[in-house]
């Protein structure tokens, strides 16, 4: 009885939440405040002038309707697109279900992926193939139903699969081991899929735009893993050659510009290989990508060894471990766990990094926009617009990526053990 | 007793394939062996490729004529060596750097403590700012910044600002400082009084230490260090300034003069251009830069903010004063790393100018590789380049920061 | 002595030297350990005394003088190293339970890995060790989600699983809090009882008075005294030795 008394009688002091309070708190609270919002807002009404009037008056958005295919796929002939869909659908099915057995973290990358996707499928915007113009358009389209279960059907599926083999895949522990083997197997299953064999071959060069700028990121990051790891437990060896070779390696990559690798790859590597054999330009691509970034992987993962306390290992050598098993039971799934909001930050900034490739000629979306705004002369002087919506897509992906990493941080509560 | 029990030990001589010792030498030299055979493996191939060419690695090509032009940098003609333009791409490349660090500090440590604020907008609009440009790729920024050049007004009809900054399509104008006649008497007055101070600083420290806090214990007495800091501050800057002020009134005529861009028949005359591909390029490389700096500025103080703050507003210190005293001494030491990396990043992005085409380091190198054929040798001066600038400015600010702690800790 | 020991020695040191760079630790300690023995080690900190029973296992390698374990000498063979290891059991003062596995894989781990035990007759030993330990019930719990006491009781259980023949305890009390020490000495008692041969650093008096059959004294790399605790604490001979236990005993 007491209890409810006290309560009752405690009550907080005036704590009107009205939208006036909040402006007196947040905006008008000291007279230095007032004026830093009187300027903020004079700034804000110039810099969304000078967008609205070039958005919806000055731009020329025709470019992007017209390009829109090339841009997410490069040359990649119309025919053959069922593939991609079949690739994503596989990686879909695959994501679903992980998302469903191991939640959390997974749960969290999915999430952000079906949202990216939902953008997608959401935007009212129609491109229509306009036969006068010889060019498409873009139009608004308020019949969203057709959009979304005519034209855009596919990706709705790819969406459902991903939600559905999520409620399928939920407490269905006994999967694991299979989901684990289907990962493996996606990337050569993605890769075969993509090329094709015999007459339905698509080669290489024909791959590009945001394709091709995914396919970089992820096999970069994928690829760079193990040889990272290597690096790390390399670089703090305590037998001196190996850690010697491994701290050259990792410190003359990072001194040097993400370019020179590139180049390295395109105009030095054929000459240190041995006769006429050589590599395909994408495949050299991504080798100086996965090399580049094993060397930043290496300082992260060295990042979460140097975090694990000397007492684990010394705990496993005592129990008999040798110095192998130590290693793959005790000190790396620890250390992997502490670093991977750095390893999820060193993929959005590989991401961002493929864009780079497009010098060496490579199509990716970077590439195609230079294809279309420099080679095509229909669209020469549309840089600007072309450039936007580019930005726009990597501003997509980089913000969802990072946003989940800042989850993934706030979920492992950095700094705790 | 001991001697009857004593167990046979089980073996006497180790054999050396399980000697500990022998098996850590044997790895290394295996590894290391492993190592000198792929390189010899890449190093034969190099040379049966070469001798396919009929060509062959040597340096002499540096003293040759380059043959071609570059667009802008220190004075260089085509008739000029291999050597001299490849030191133009250099000057080039620290040039942007160095402007581009400039100006990405104060631009990221502006929106970092704006992310701060107490104000809803000001926060917000620092923020969107952080997330946007840290959020595309470098080189689309770069390449967004030159198609907006290219799309700016003539020459003639420039944008204009204050009558003395002009816009337009062949890049930025401003006003220049420009020495005369003034100059060299004035810098002899500069000189003076950097000489005074420093007389005047190391006796005024030496007279403190030696004579004023005899009496003190040696323990605390201050040290000569902080005898010098204090007498720079109080006594010798003042005579500085004194003997600069006096002197830039002594000299015949003022020292520097501002030099206005003029429009003429050809073009903008007199005063400091940017061409469109360097404005790009800092351009991008400076916002893009800002972003990641402002939050290694904001995550840094928000470090040493929780706690310390409280700890310090207890004993009784003004906000200002805490931020001061306590706030940012102990936020630079976790800032610098984060931010010497952000550094090294700009300087190792302006290679990306050769998307646009300004004459920087990588771009040279690369028309060179395309004019000779010694692309190895040139490949390696540009790698050799770029990591002495890396490791320089990496050891720099790693004894900048370990100073710092240093003195954060004995305070 | 105590009715389980024999005395067929198991631990053999002769002159065992160690430096940290320059700094010598151990300097030159020549003793003893008989099978089924129950040695207290105690001193002050810095005197060497945890430096050498982590030479026992080679956490720590010994540069001069020779350690002979169940027979095996210790040097730098590789395989004797490995063998001594699945001998020699050791608790740490800060448990190293590995936080990513439950405290049954803990367990496991060894006996499975390094014993190539079958995953289900390792898991019923460590089920009947947690048994032993009373904790039976946090097999499937993770380390961070039990107490410290029960944490040093798992671990003890973690290196009882590979069946050593000694155990090595490094000051395991002093990392808990008052009232979880009982806990865990209880269960070293009962260990004590069985007949295992214990190498104990620690500065609980009172364990040793009535658990050990020796009690070396450590100072400055050296073994100042070594006696019955009975003669060790009602009569020590040293000076150093008085004044520790009389400082200990304050407490």
């Amino acid at each position: 009885m007491e209890n409810i008394e006290i309560t009752q009688e405690v009550k907080p002091p005036n704590t009107s939440k009205g939208p006036v309070k909040w402006l007196q708190n947040n905006l008008f609270n000291t007279w230095y405040n007032t004026i830093l919002t009187c300027f903020a807002l004079v700034f804000l009404f110039f810099v969304f002038k000078g967008v609205f009037s070039w958005v919806f008056i000055q731009a020329k958005w025709e470019v992007i309707p017209a390009n829109f295919q090339i841009l997410m796929i490069g040359p990649y002939p119309i025919e053959h697109v069922w593939r991609i869909w079949i690739v994503l659908w596989t990686l879909a099915v695959l994501l679903g279900l992980s998302a469903g057995i191991w939640k959390g973290l997974v749960l969290r990358i999915s999430t952000a992926i079906a949202g990216v996707g939902l953008i997608f499928l959401l935007v009212p915007l129609d491109i229509v193939k306009n036969s006068e113009a010889e060019y498409a358009t873009l139009e608004f389209n308020i019949n969203i139903i057709y959009l979304i279960f005519f034209k855009r059907r596919w990706l709705l599926g790819c969406l459902a699969l991903l939600v559905g083999t999520f409620f399928i895949g939920r407490n269905k522990n006994g999967l694991k081991k299979w989901i684990i083997g289907g990962w493996i197997l996606s990337f050569p299953w993605t890769m075969i899929m993509l090329h094709g064999f015999g007459e339905n071959t698509v080669s290489t060069t024909n791959w590009g735009g945001l394709l091709l700028t995914l396919l970089l990121a992820a096999v970069g990051i994928v690829a760079c893993f193990p040889l990272g790891v290597l690096l790390a437990l390399g670089r703090r060896s305590k037998l001196p050659a190996i850690s010697w070779v491994s701290t050259i390696y990792i410190e003359t990559v990072r001194g040097v510009p993400l370019l020179t690798i590139l180049f390295m790859g395109s105009v030095i590597l054929p000459l240190f290989m041995p006769g006429d054999f050589q590599l395909d330009k994408v495949i050299r691509a991504m080798v100086a990508l996965t090399l580049f970034s094993a060397a930043y992987m290496a300082e992260n993962v060295r990042g979460g060894l140097q975090a694990i306390p000397q007492g684990q290992v010394e705990a496993a050598q005592a129990v008999g471990l040798t110095y192998p098993k130590t290693t793959l039971f005790i000190v790396l799934p620890q250390a992997l766990r502490a670093v991977i909001p750095a390893i999820v930050g060193q993929f959005i900034a590989l991401f961002k990094d493929t864009a780079l490739v497009f010098i060496v000629g490579l199509l990716e979306l970077m590439g195609i926009a230079e294809g279309i705004v420099g080679g095509n002369p229909n669209w020469q002087g549309y840089h600007v617009e072309v450039y936007v919506l580019v930005a726009a897509i990597y501003f997509i992906f980089c913000y969802a990526m990072s946003y989940v990493s800042q989850k993934i941080e706030a979920d492992l509560g950095v700094g705790k053990h | 007793m001991m001697e009857d029990n004593s167990p046979k030990v089980i073996s006497d001589k180790i054999p050396f394939y399980r000697d500990v010792r022998f098996l850590q030498v044997f790895f290394q030299i295996l590894f290391l062996i492993g190592i000198v055979l792929l390189a010899g493996f890449l190093y034969s191939n190099m040379l049966n490729g070469l001798k396919k060419q009929g060509l062959e690695l040597e340096l002499s090509f540096l003293r040759t004529e380059a043959g071609f032009d570059i667009s802008e940098g220190i004075e260089y003609e085509s008739s000029d060596t291999y050597l001299k333009a490849f030191s133009v791409g250099v000057v080039n490349t620290i040039k942007v750097s160095i402007i581009g660090i400039f100006c990405a500090t104060f631009i990221g440590f502006f929106f970092g403590i704006a992310r701060l604020s107490s104000n809803w907008l000001v926060r917000t609009i620092a923020s969107v700012y952080v997330e946007c440009f840290r959020n595309i790729p470098v080189i689309l920024q770069i390449m967004f910044w030159y198609a907006t050049m290219l799309v700016l007004p003539a020459v003639d009809e420039s944008i204009s600002l204050f009558d003395s900054i002009f816009i337009n399509v062949q890049g930025v104008y401003l006003p220049s400082l420009e020495g005369t006649a003034g100059l060299i008497p004035w810098l002899w007055y500069l000189l003076v009084g950097i000489i005074l101070a420093i007389i005047v600083v190391l006796g005024l420290a030496a007279f403190r230490y030696f004579f004023e806090f005899r009496e003190l214990h040696e323990t605390d007495r201050p040290s000569f260090i902080s005898n010098i800091i204090f007498g720079a501050k109080w006594v010798a800057a003042p005579i500085f300034l004194i003997v600069t002020i006096v002197g830039w009134f002594l000299t015949p005529e003022v020292p520097f003069e501002l030099l206005q861009p003029e429009l003429q028949r050809f073009g903008f005359v007199g005063g400091m251009n940017f061409s469109p591909e360097f404005t790009a390029l800092l351009i991008g490389l400076t916002v893009y830069t800002s972003a990641f700096i402002a939050e290694v500025v904001r995550s840094g103080i928000q470090a040493v903010v929780k706690g310390q703050r409280e700890a310090a507003r207890s004993v009784g210190l003004k906000e200002s004063q805490v931020l001061r005293l306590v706030v940012v001494p102990q936020a630079i030491p976790v800032i610098v790393p984060p931010l010497t990396s952000q550094y090294l990043n700009l300087a190792k992005n302006s290679s990306l100018a050769i998307a646009i085409g300004f004459p920087e380091l990588f771009q040279i190198g690369k028309t060179m590789i395309g004019q000779t054929d010694q692309s190895i040798l040139i490949f390696a001066m540009i790698m050799v380049s770029y990591l002495i600038m890396s490791l320089t400015t990496s050891a720099f600010m790693n004894w900048y920061n370990r100073s710092i702690t240093r003195m954060g800790r004995s305070k | 002595m105590n009715e389980n020991t024999t005395n067929d020695p198991i631990i053999i040191c002769e002159d065992v030297h160690k430096w940290f760079d320059d700094f010598h630790v151990l300097k030159g300690i020549t003793t003893t350990f008989k099978k089924g023995e129950r040695a207290v080690i105690c001193g002050p900190s810095g005197s060497g005394k945890s430096t050498f029973i982590r030479t026992i296992n080679r956490l720590e390698e010994h540069q001069r003088g020779t350690i002979i374990v169940d027979g095996i000498e210790l040097s730098n063979d590789l395989r004797n190293i490995n063998l001594i290891r699945q001998e020699v059991g050791m608790v740490f003062q800060q448990f190293n339970l590995f936080p990513h596995l439950t405290n049954i894989k803990n367990i496991t781990l060894g006996p499975i890995q390094v014993r190539k035990m079958s995953k289900k007759a390792a898991e019923e030993a460590a089920l009947a060790l947690l048994e032993r330990m009373d904790i039976a019930d946090q097999a499937y719990k993770y380390p961070a989600e039990i107490s410290g006491g029960q944490q040093q009781r798992v671990a003890i259980a973690r290196a009882l699983a590979m069946e050593p023949k000694i155990m090595l305890f490094d000051e395991p009390t002093s990392a808990l809090d008052p009232e979880m020490i009982s806990e865990v000495l209880d269960v070293m008692r009962e260990l004590a009882h069985s007949g295992m041969t214990m190498l104990v650093v620690t500065h609980e008096m009172g364990f040793a008075r009535e658990v050990a059959d020796r009690v070396m004294f450590f100072d400055e790399g050296v073994v100042i005294e070594e006696a019955a605790p009975a003669d060790f604490f009602d009569n020590p001979q040293h000076e150093r030795t008085k004044l520790f236990i009389s400082q200990t005993l304050q407490h």
